[in-house]
């Protein structure tokens, strides 16, 4: 939650995005993120970006899952109403395999989901700053951070220089807040 | 840039070796039973049950590099075209062990015959063939006969080894096709949809019951043939996968990356559990349902002396590779894929002889040196006849359209 400086250049080809990401990486300025209009393939790669520990995540889920259902079911049917189902065993685990695998898939995804969402910083209600209006669209829009160490123009040139079609200095929040679009960005101002 | 494949002295040797050894086994075999030794009627009917198992499995997991091919190109995927060569040259040599399966087929009905307890005449593997006296298989005479079982077999037989042929010749025209033409990529694409509903008619459905679930003629499961489709196509992968490491190791198919073999890993692992799915479902329902017609096939398989195999098969087939394979590392490490597949085709060679057998010698049950033998046999057919089909083309789809995207291909 704080108020930062950031270079943003869109560019409008990925042929160039992609050697634009590597000179940024070369360059030594901090990558704040890149924003593009539909998934591309490779660009995480490039970026740089780690592999998250989210499938680590959604095993611990879906174990949770099969012994929630393991340990609930066989404690109805085994010690708090035990019956006579067709003769079977009490403890009758091939019936309760789909429950459980059901539950395992259930706990897994909507685990996965939640920390997807948590890691990605989206939910209802959850706020970014947007960079530009069309990075949703056709533009790929690289943002860097800057800090006062560094000088605004140098890196505006430098984000020309990679082929950017549009460059501007921007102060955003560089995380997240609730609220509504139009009222709840409350730096408006700033960038006046 | 190593674009043609030379058969290594090595590898050439280890393949006749082993076809000497399936071979000499085949020999020895009929050797005891004349001479003889254990000639009683059980043996006779292991000698033929153990080539029609053989026979029956390197039939499927070769044609799954068929339906491979199908199911891709007619998705229009490009993370096969790496190594696209592979399942062409697998595919092309379908015809071999088609018809080794037909004459060996043709033999049990043909030239092998036994008596019963009573002194009727029956065939202890495909027990339809004499139905009389015997109610239920009485009814099934209008599919469980000979004319269905030999006409269902070569019309399959000959339908999968024209089109394995057919898909690796047109992918070779397209070589010295003109630059970007893409006449010959559909009418491949066409080609496979046909052999979509072939497939979906002989191995999906057709062909297991007559060649599989038909030696226990009175039983029968409505998912059996799928229970064998997902078998044989977990196998038939791992099966590609160790060509494509193989080719790999010997400095071939430059293009295949590690993302190339992520996708083949990612489908061992899949389809193991697809293949469990399956093997769980046929069981449940039948142990929930307790209908003793049903259940007399689990209670020689589970409760009975095949046991160890039944448990080994579960723990082969589905708990080894999934722990092993679930993390993504080792999808991409060489050493632990190789390894799951290797174990993966010996555990679906596990299955396939848990289905056949029981049907056949009952209770009496061995694996050793006959079965180890005619197994060794077959592989060495395959290693050495796919090796020669790989020699004879560049390994790489040179001018295949998709040559460039299969290049960047990212799991």
């Amino acid at each position: 939650m704080a108020i930062k400086k950031f270079a943003v250049a869109a560019y409008d080809d990925e042929d160039v995005l992609f050697p634009a990401v590597s000179k940024v990486r070369k360059s030594g300025y901090k990558l704040h993120d890149i924003y593009t209009p539909f998934p591309v393939h490779g660009l995480d790669v490039a970026m740089g970006l780690k592999d998250t520990d989210l499938h680590i995540a959604g095993f611990i889920y879906g174990m949770c899952g099969t012994s929630t259902a393991v340990g609930f079911i066989s404690w109805i049917y085994c010690s708090d109403w035990p019956q006579n189902y067709g003769g079977k065993p009490h403890f009758a685990l091939p019936a309760w395999i789909p429950v459980t695998f059901e539950l395992t898939v259930l706990f897994a995804a909507v685990g996965m989901v939640l920390t997807f969402c948590y890691l990605n910083q989206i939910m209802p209600g959850v706020k970014k700053h947007v960079f530009h209006p069309r990075q949703s669209d056709d533009l790929f829009v690289i943002a860097l951070e800057l800090n006062d160490k560094v000088s605004e123009k140098e890196a505006l040139d430098f984000l020309k220089s990679t082929g950017a079609k549009e460059t501007n200095i921007q102060k955003a929040e560089s995380s997240w807040w609730y609220g509504r679009w139009d009222k709840a960005e409350p730096y408006e101002a700033l960038n006046a | 840039m190593n674009d043609r494949f030379e058969i290594p002295a090595r590898l050439r040797n280890t393949s006749l070796m082993l076809i000497g050894v399936g071979v000499l086994t085949l020999i020895c075999g009929i050797a005891f039973l004349l001479m003889g030794h254990g000639s009683s009627d059980l043996d006779k009917a292991r000698f033929w049950a153990v080539l029609l198992h053989d026979s029956v499995f390197f039939t499927f997991i070769t044609g799954v590099s068929i339906f491979v091919q199908a199911a891709v190109n007619l998705a229009q995927g490009s993370w096969l075209t790496a190594y696209r060569r592979v399942p062409e040259a697998i595919g092309a040599n379908v015809w071999v062990f088609g018809l080794i399966t037909i004459v060996v087929t043709a033999l049990i009905m043909f030239g092998f015959s036994t008596k019963d307890a009573s002194g009727h005449t029956t065939n202890m593997i495909y027990r339809w063939l004499y139905p009389a006296g015997d109610k239920i298989l009485e009814g099934k005479v209008p599919f469980l006969n000979k004319g269905m079982f030999i006409g269902f077999s070569m019309v399959t037989v000959g339908l999968w080894a024209f089109f394995g042929r057919k898909f690796r010749a047109m992918s070779i025209a397209q070589e010295s096709a003109p630059k970007n033409d893409t006449k010959i990529y559909w009418k491949v694409f066409r080609l496979s949809g046909l052999f979509l509903i072939v497939y979906g008619l002989s191995q999906m459905s057709t062909i297991p019951w007559l060649w599989v679930m038909s030696v226990q003629a009175h039983w029968y499961s409505t998912l059996f043939s799928w229970y064998n489709f997902a078998s044989s196509f977990v196998s038939g992968m791992s099966l590609i996968m160790l060509w494509v490491i193989y080719l790999k190791n010997q400095g071939n198919l430059h293009l295949v990356t590690k993302e190339h073999m992520h996708d083949l890993a990612k489908f061992m692992f899949a389809f193991s559990i697809f293949w469990t799915y399956l093997w769980f479902a046929q069981y449940m329902l039948i142990w929930y349902a307790n209908i003793p017609d049903e259940t007399v096939y689990f209670k020689l398989r589970q409760q009975g002396p095949y046991s160890v195999i039944f448990y080994a098969n579960f723990l082969i087939n589905f708990v080894m590779p999934f722990i092993i394979l679930m993390a993504r590392p080792s999808k991409r490490n060489y050493f632990t894929v190789t390894f799951v597949a290797m174990l993966i085709i010996f555990g679906h060679w596990l299955d396939f002889y848990q289905m056949i057998m029981p049907g056949v010698l009952g209770e009496n049950w061995h694996i050793n040196w006959y079965e180890i033998g005619t197994f060794m046999g077959f592989v060495g057919i395959l290693i050495y006849c796919v090796s020669n089909t790989l020699t004879k083309s560049s390994l790489i789809p040179n001018n295949h359209i998709m040559l460039k995207e299969t290049a960047v291909h990212i799991a």
